[in-house]
């Protein structure tokens, strides 16, 4: 798969819609890197094929029940119908941005649901998938995106932290709160979520160094979509991200992010490692970023339609699909009634947004401070006095 | 619990980091070279000896690193009290704190708590080399979701640790390292004044000189000679950068009606103007003077062969009184 993958950019990288500099370079960082595309397809983890073919992997096996491979199919083919639905909800102007998830179902909920509930999450922006895995009311996240507030769930309900938009700095978060669960003595692990672009912040190499000398349990699943809104991974590194866990003194795997059966079996011995008193795992599920950066961005301007289509083929929900209906697990009633979830969902979402109250404007002043700060005080008065002014005249 | 009629104001920060610890098992101790060696300025001797390594953490040398799982460790229930070992080395840490630990109450709608400190040893005056010597306070003040302080001497310096641990807010810390081996009377058992609240240092009548942390004393200092020269200056110890007690500053000034701010840090929008503007507001009939203000340039702090003429000294303190006094 992933020569295939890689293949299939080269071809896009000299389909001539690029200009002769954009082609020149990373065609010199191909030749210039270190290592090879067959080592890379041989640390690959893959369990279901993207034909919906069943494969084995000799160090992760996975045993499922059909309810729960239905379960699998089902959280994913929702997580997409809520992600569409917040899409379409920006073009309508009822949320000012939205960062899809599409093409990364496996990844999120293969990942989600190898979690205890003890278990602590530190997402992007972009792991609806995971909140989704977490009981996080899928509305819940569409405040941030409509602008009500700035994330606003209770962290500790779900143990499902808010998003963090600034790249990378939930991966220090994470291993803080690791160092904490070990000092608990509680075999609770933690994972932090973060992207190909992340992997260049320095919290997340700090993350690394941290989670290493303390042997932190911490799962660091970084989501490698391919691109960090317009610039490929090779812009990021120049070894496969899943190395660079070596240098720390920890593992790292590469999975096939596409294939939710290797992210849950990947995901889940990264958990039980760290739970194990084994330390950290870095895992790079291997996936694409179907869709824009977030609904801000044209990625026309920068990637050919022949990459997102042979990633199209690789699709994580349909290979389940086949495979489901091969094998007999799932019949048609049963993915009508999904599909018929997925519509309850989407209307569900579209009222709950379109009545989602904006906040009263003294909530500017509220939550500055857990203990208070006078000038907060002195502000918030001020402020009220001023629009109290505006009643005063109305009145006279 | 005792009365300790001369500590200095590091152990005195020492002796709070202890009781601090003895009370409340979740308070934790991070940053680099803070266990064994008890840090580069000795703040946390003995604590690890006496506490273990789980609660007294020898860290990575990386700032963001510390205040970042600092943030992860407050958000499981922690207290961590890091350490930045000098002024100029947090701004490695200056997005997670202002990006992160300034933030995450408010964005959690008040569901999260961050009780975290940072101690950043801060000013000049003991002749460092480069970025030892800074006074960043204004920085970090200038963020809301972040409470500031800084103590001038060994009782303040106890208590507002102990208070600052307490408190459920993010607080930095800012001690004068100048200060650190200066005595003090200091009683355990004292009832402590509240945080965020200036304290008169010295009474007077014709010039307020308004300070906190290191300028205290220079402050003092300023007004024994102006004493001799038949000026009764009266001496304000701040405390508290964020929030700033304006209520005890307005007090002073309607009763002196000239105000001078001091500080060590660069006077282009540092704290000593937003005294300035507040004060003029609220004071503007009462005061016969401009307030003036009395800092470092606009320059990178001087190499220490001339920090002695940056810093405002006892002279430019004096120069700034006879100013306020002249209008």
């Amino acid at each position: 798969m992933t020569v295939e993958s890689t293949a299939a950019r080269k071809n896009t990288r000299g389909g001539g819609k690029r200009t002769t500099a954009k082609k020149a370079s990373p065609a010199k960082a191909k030749a210039a890197a270190p290592a090879p595309a067959e080592a890379e397809q041989d640390q690959l983890v893959q369990l279901l094929t993207p034909e919906g073919k069943r494969v084995e992997h000799p160090e992760y096996a996975i045993d499922l029940s059909d309810g729960e491979l239905r379960g699998l199919y089902r959280d994913m083919v929702l997580t997409r119908r809520f992600d569409a639905e917040a899409t379409t909800l920006q073009r309508q102007g009822e949320l000012g941005l939205w960062a899809s998830l599409l093409g990364q179902e496996a990844a999120q909920i293969g990942s989600g649901r190898a979690l205890r509930d003890d278990d602590y999450v530190f997402p992007t922006y972009r792991e609806h998938g995971v909140a989704w895995c977490r009981g996080v009311d899928p509305t819940n996240l569409l405040g941030m995106f409509r602008g009500v507030n700035n994330g606003g769930w209770d962290p500790n309900s779900n143990n499902f932290h808010l998003y963090t938009i600034v790249i990378g700095s939930q991966a220090l978060h994470a291993t803080g709160y690791a160092m904490g669960v070990q000092k608990d003595g509680a075999d609770s692990a933690v994972i932090a979520y973060f992207g190909d672009g992340a992997s260049s912040q320095g919290d997340v190499a700090e993350s690394f160094t941290f989670s290493a000398v303390y042997n932190a349990p911490v799962v660091f699943f970084c989501q490698n979509n391919q691109w960090a809104i317009s610039e490929p991974t090779e812009k990021q590194t120049r070894v496969p991200l899943y190395q660079r866990a070596r240098g720390y003194g920890f593992p790292g795997v590469r999975v096939d992010g596409n294939d939710v059966l290797a992210c849950l079996a990947v995901t889940r011995a990264a958990l039980e490692r760290a739970r194990a008193g084994e330390g950290p795992t870095l895992v790079e599920a291997f996936t694409y970023r179907m869709g824009a950066h977030t609904t801000s961005d044209d990625p026309t301007r920068y990637r050919a339609d022949e990459e997102r289509e042979a990633w199209e083929a690789k699709d994580p929900i349909l290979r389940l699909r086949t495979y489901l209906e091969t094998e007999g697990i799932a019949d048609q009633a049963y993915l009508d009634s999904v599909e018929e979830e997925s519509e309850t969902l989407g209307k569900r979402v579209r009222e709950v947004v379109r009545t989602m109250p904006d906040p009263d404007t003294m909530a500017i002043f509220e939550n500055v401070y857990a203990d208070g700060h006078a000038l907060v005080d002195e502000e918030r008065a001020q402020f009220a006095a001023y629009q109290a002014s505006f009643a005063d005249a109305e009145e006279n | 619990m005792a009365v300790f009629e001369k500590i200095t104001l590091s152990k005195a920060i020492n002796a709070s980091l202890r009781a601090s610890m003895e009370a409340d098992p979740k308070v934790l101790i991070m940053g680099e070279d803070v266990g064994k060696l008890g840090g580069v300025f000795r703040v946390t001797d003995g604590l690890q000896k006496d506490f273990g390594e789980e609660r007294v953490i020898d860290t990575p040398l990386a700032e963001s690193g510390i205040v970042g799982t600092a943030i992860g460790m407050a958000l499981r229930g922690y207290r961590p009290v890091v350490e930045i070992q000098f002024d100029g080395f947090v701004f490695p840490a200056y997005d997670q704190i202002v990006t992160q630990l300034a933030k995450m109450h408010a964005r959690a709608l008040g569901k999260i708590k961050m009780p975290v400190v940072i101690r950043i040893p801060y000013g000049g005056g003991i002749g460092a080399v480069e970025h030892h010597s800074e006074s960043p306070e204004a920085l970090f003040a200038h963020v809301a979701g972040l409470k500031c302080v800084s103590p001038s001497n060994a009782s303040d310096a106890y208590w507002m640790m102990r208070q600052a641990i307490e408190s459920d807010d993010p607080v930095i810390y800012f001690e004068p390292k100048r200060r650190y081996h200066d005595k003090g009377r200091l009683d355990t058992e004292a009832i402590p004044d509240p945080l965020h609240a200036a304290r008169v240092a010295q009474a007077g009548t014709d010039v307020t000189l308004a300070a906190y942390g290191p300028m205290v004393k220079v402050c003092l200092d300023a007004a024994k000679v102006a004493a001799e020269e038949g000026k009764s200056v009266e001496v304000l110890d701040l405390r508290s950068i964020s929030p700033m007690d304006f209520d005890a500053i307005q007090a002073s000034v309607e009763k002196t009606r000239r105000l001078v701010v001091v500080h060590e840090a660069p006077v282009f929008l540092g704290s000593g103007s937003e005294i300035a503007a507040r004060i003029t507001e609220r004071c503007f009939y009462h005061l016969e003077a401009p307030v003036l203000r009395v800092g470092g340039f606009h320059s990178p702090y001087p190499p220490s062969r001339l920090e002695d003429e940056y810093l405002p000294g006892l002279d430019r303190v004096l120069d700034a009184v006879d100013r306020a006094l002249a209008y």
